[in-house]
């Protein structure tokens, strides 16, 4: 038995409750395969990390990482973050979820936790359609395109998420494809070792839903589609980052800067306005010296 | 065990309602607040905002009350007690997430200082209008506790016992107050911080490995973790098994959802608490709660000066209502009169408890100002003339 080598992101999941409910080439199972080897190789206390999703084929990731998983309500992902975080700064704090959850009903949500700078990463698995619902269109879904609730094409301008939060303040904002697997698996680990509020937009495939409703092919022509049509551009300028059907696809990292997160700058201010008599409040994790179990493996 | 001294303004206070609410909050050992402007009930989170940094606590005002109401159960999750505070449009929002704190047993509290309804209605005059939604406002089955404090010496008492009864029962609490009651200024005595009870969280002694999440004992609670613990928890609110996993089978359903009603339902005697006045020998009760048993106080006076033996029955804790208490007054009295400030709440539960056994009488109000004491005491008059309960 001792041949079979163990896949080094196994610890990182909950293996009881495998097999997931994602459909065969969905790439939700990528990016969750990308984040548990960042989580390998990043200086992570993983006790004193913590996953939260909303609601929807990637609101379910939360529930198979063997971190604190906390499956919220539909949107609701980062103001749940923000009291975890907020009550236990000395926290990791990660929200994952899908671009319906987080930018449609949770959009209000996402806007202002970038503006406040809270020191979270939110990963967002943008597959431009609601898959656990059957298809519908999404903040993100692009002219032209089909869906069960716009049957006769998309007519709607899509949000660019990249620009989106980049104008809200946030430190961190990168985009990639899950064809770009050690892309974003490096790209997670740098957000990983960065604070404020940090943001990584994963395009993946919804075979199911987007491809075969729009005549795409299966998950396989969608990495296929990335690798031909994904554009390399890092610092590219947020505005420039549109979407369109099966229009070039920008990737690349395009924000990296820093400004005082919210705990930093309430406890500047309060230092300021009470002196002695305030005590601050931490701002952030305790480092950790030492990869997690399973760097070198993941690492090689 | 007793209270953090830091949270505790010991000491003789003219405060009004909304304060005293924040005070007891914090004597109970709140700390963290997550809150959205509401009139009439903004006093209270402005008051933590002010009072948290130099005691170790934080506000945050969130974007909106549907925020609001799940940031504090983060905050719960990450250890501390939480609180969020609004009126009858933000409770509407929140309403989700009081299912979610059910479902998860999130133990947090919700204040609502009532204002009159629907809609916009009218936001700085009180109303009692909530009391069902309270009770009822999130979808599917849960059962949850609701107090209701008649002045602001109570709202001091009862966000403490808010907080207590959360952290007990693993339960969402609603501290339903109103405009009146919340804007009302009286003397508030804030005992010295050891005299105060509260109570903590129910932290497992269980090690990472031992612990099952929703693993309960004889009075059906669970044992509490946090994150950061180690013990890779697993919250949702999808219908879950002992270990926090979803289970989305009919037996798990069918278990899970019969406890947190039976947590609340076969603990009811321990959690229910009301005032009596006179009960025995009454021809009349009055049953009534918050800023209007004040006033049908004076409408009983009035009734007892005119003869009629008139018995009161106060409501503190609203939910779970004392069906008992009411089904054993019933067959002894000629009626229960009940006015609240709505057109006819918690009257159902007095009319179910009382089953037929007599008549149960509203004195409605839709809102806006508290009720004319005479009304209530010419209620009282007429429901004692009546002979023959049943038959009236």
């Amino acid at each position: 038995m001792s041949a079979i080598a163990e896949n080094p992101v196994n610890p990182y999941l909950r293996m009881d409750r495998m097999p997931s409910i994602w459909c065969p080439g969905c790439g939700i199972g990528t990016s969750v395969n990308c984040f548990a080897r960042a989580l390998t190789q990043a200086k992570l206390d993983l006790k004193k990390t913590s996953i939260v999703s909303g609601i929807g084929c990637t609101g379910r990731v939360s529930g198979y990482l063997n971190l604190d998983s906390f499956h919220t309500t539909h949107g609701r992902a980062i103001p749940f973050a923000t009291g975890l975080k907020l009550a236990n700064p000395e926290l990791n704090v990660i929200v994952y979820s899908g671009e319906g959850d987080l930018v449609a009903i949770g959009g209000n949500h996402l806007i202002h936790a970038a503006r406040r700078n809270i020191d979270m990463l939110v990963i967002c698995v943008n597959n431009f359609t609601y898959g656990m619902t059957g298809g519908q269109v999404s903040p993100t879904s692009p002219g032209g395109a089909t869906f069960t609730t716009a049957p006769f094409g998309q007519f709607e301008e899509p949000f660019s998420l990249p620009y989106l939060v980049d104008s809200c303040g946030a430190t961190y904002v990168a985009r990639w494809t899950t064809f770009h697997v050690r892309q974003l698996t490096k790209s997670i680990r740098e957000a990983m070792g960065k604070t404020g509020f940090r943001f990584i937009e994963v395009i993946s495939p919804c075979p199911t839903l987007y491809q075969r409703r729009n005549k795409l092919g299966d998950g396989l022509d969608a990495m296929k589609f990335y690798k031909e049509k994904s554009v390399l551009k890092n610092g590219a300028d947020t505005r420039e980052l549109r979407i369109d059907f099966q229009s070039e696809i920008t990737v690349g990292t395009f924000v990296d800067r820093q400004r005082p997160h919210w705990l930093q700058a309430m406890n500047t201010r309060f230092k300021e306005v009470f002196g002695d008599k305030y005590t601050p409040h931490p701002e952030g994790p305790v480092a950790v010296a030492k990869a997690g179990k399973g760097a070198e493996e993941a690492a090689n | 065990m007793p209270a953090d001294p830091s949270g505790v303004l010991t000491g003789q206070h003219y405060l009004d309602g909304n304060h005293a609410a924040c005070e007891g909050a914090l004597a109970a050992g709140c700390r963290f607040a997550s809150g959205y402007p509401i009139t009439p009930s903004t006093e209270i989170v402005e008051r933590m905002a002010s009072r948290f940094p130099l005691m170790g606590g934080m506000f945050i005002q969130m974007e909106d009350e549907i925020a609001a109401s799940i940031t504090l159960q983060g905050a719960v999750w990450g250890g501390k007690k939480a609180i969020t505070v609004t009126s009858g449009p933000g409770f509407s929002l929140m309403m989700e997430h009081i299912g979610l704190a059910a479902m998860t047993e999130t133990p947090c509290v919700f204040m609502n200082v009532q204002r009159g309804g629907p809609s916009t209605g009218l936001p700085t005059l009180p109303a009692q209008s909530d009391m069902m939604q309270a009770r009822w406002g999130s979808h599917g089955d849960y059962r949850l506790i609701a107090l209701s404090p008649d002045s602001p010496q109570e709202c001091f008492d009862l966000a403490v016992e808010a907080f207590n009864l959360s952290e007990q029962w693993r339960v969402p609490v609603m501290m339903m107050m109103d405009e009146c009651v919340g804007h009302m200024t009286e003397r508030v005595v804030i005992p010295p911080a050891d005299q105060i009870h509260v109570v903590e969280r129910r932290w497992t002694k269980k090690k990472p490995g031992d612990y099952q999440m929703y693993e309960v004992g004889p009075d059906l609670v669970p044992d509490m973790v946090k994150a950061g613990d180690g013990h890779h928890i697993y919250v949702t609110g999808l219908t879950h098994n002992e270990k926090g996993y979803p289970a989305m089978n009919v037996a798990a359903q069918d278990k899970l959802v019969r406890r947190l009603s039976d947590k609340i339902t076969k603990n009811a005697d321990k959690i229910c608490r009301f005032d009596e006045d006179q009960i025995e020998g009454a021809e009349v009760v009055v049953v009534s709660y918050g800023i209007t048993s004040r006033v049908a106080r004076r409408g009983v006076e009035m009734a007892r000066a005119k003869g009629v033996k008139v018995g009161m029955l106060r409501l503190i804790v609203v939910w779970p209502f004392p069906e008992k208490r009411i089904a054993e007054i019933a067959p002894k009295v000629k009626g229960f009169v009940v006015p609240e400030l709505n057109l006819g709440q918690m009257v159902q539960e007095v009319e179910r408890a009382a089953n037929g056994q007599t008549r149960t009488v509203l004195v409605g109000h839709a809102g806006g100002e508290v009720h004319d004491p005479e009304v209530i005491a010419e209620a009282i008059i007429k429901a004692a003339k009546v002979s023959n309960a049943r038959n009236a």
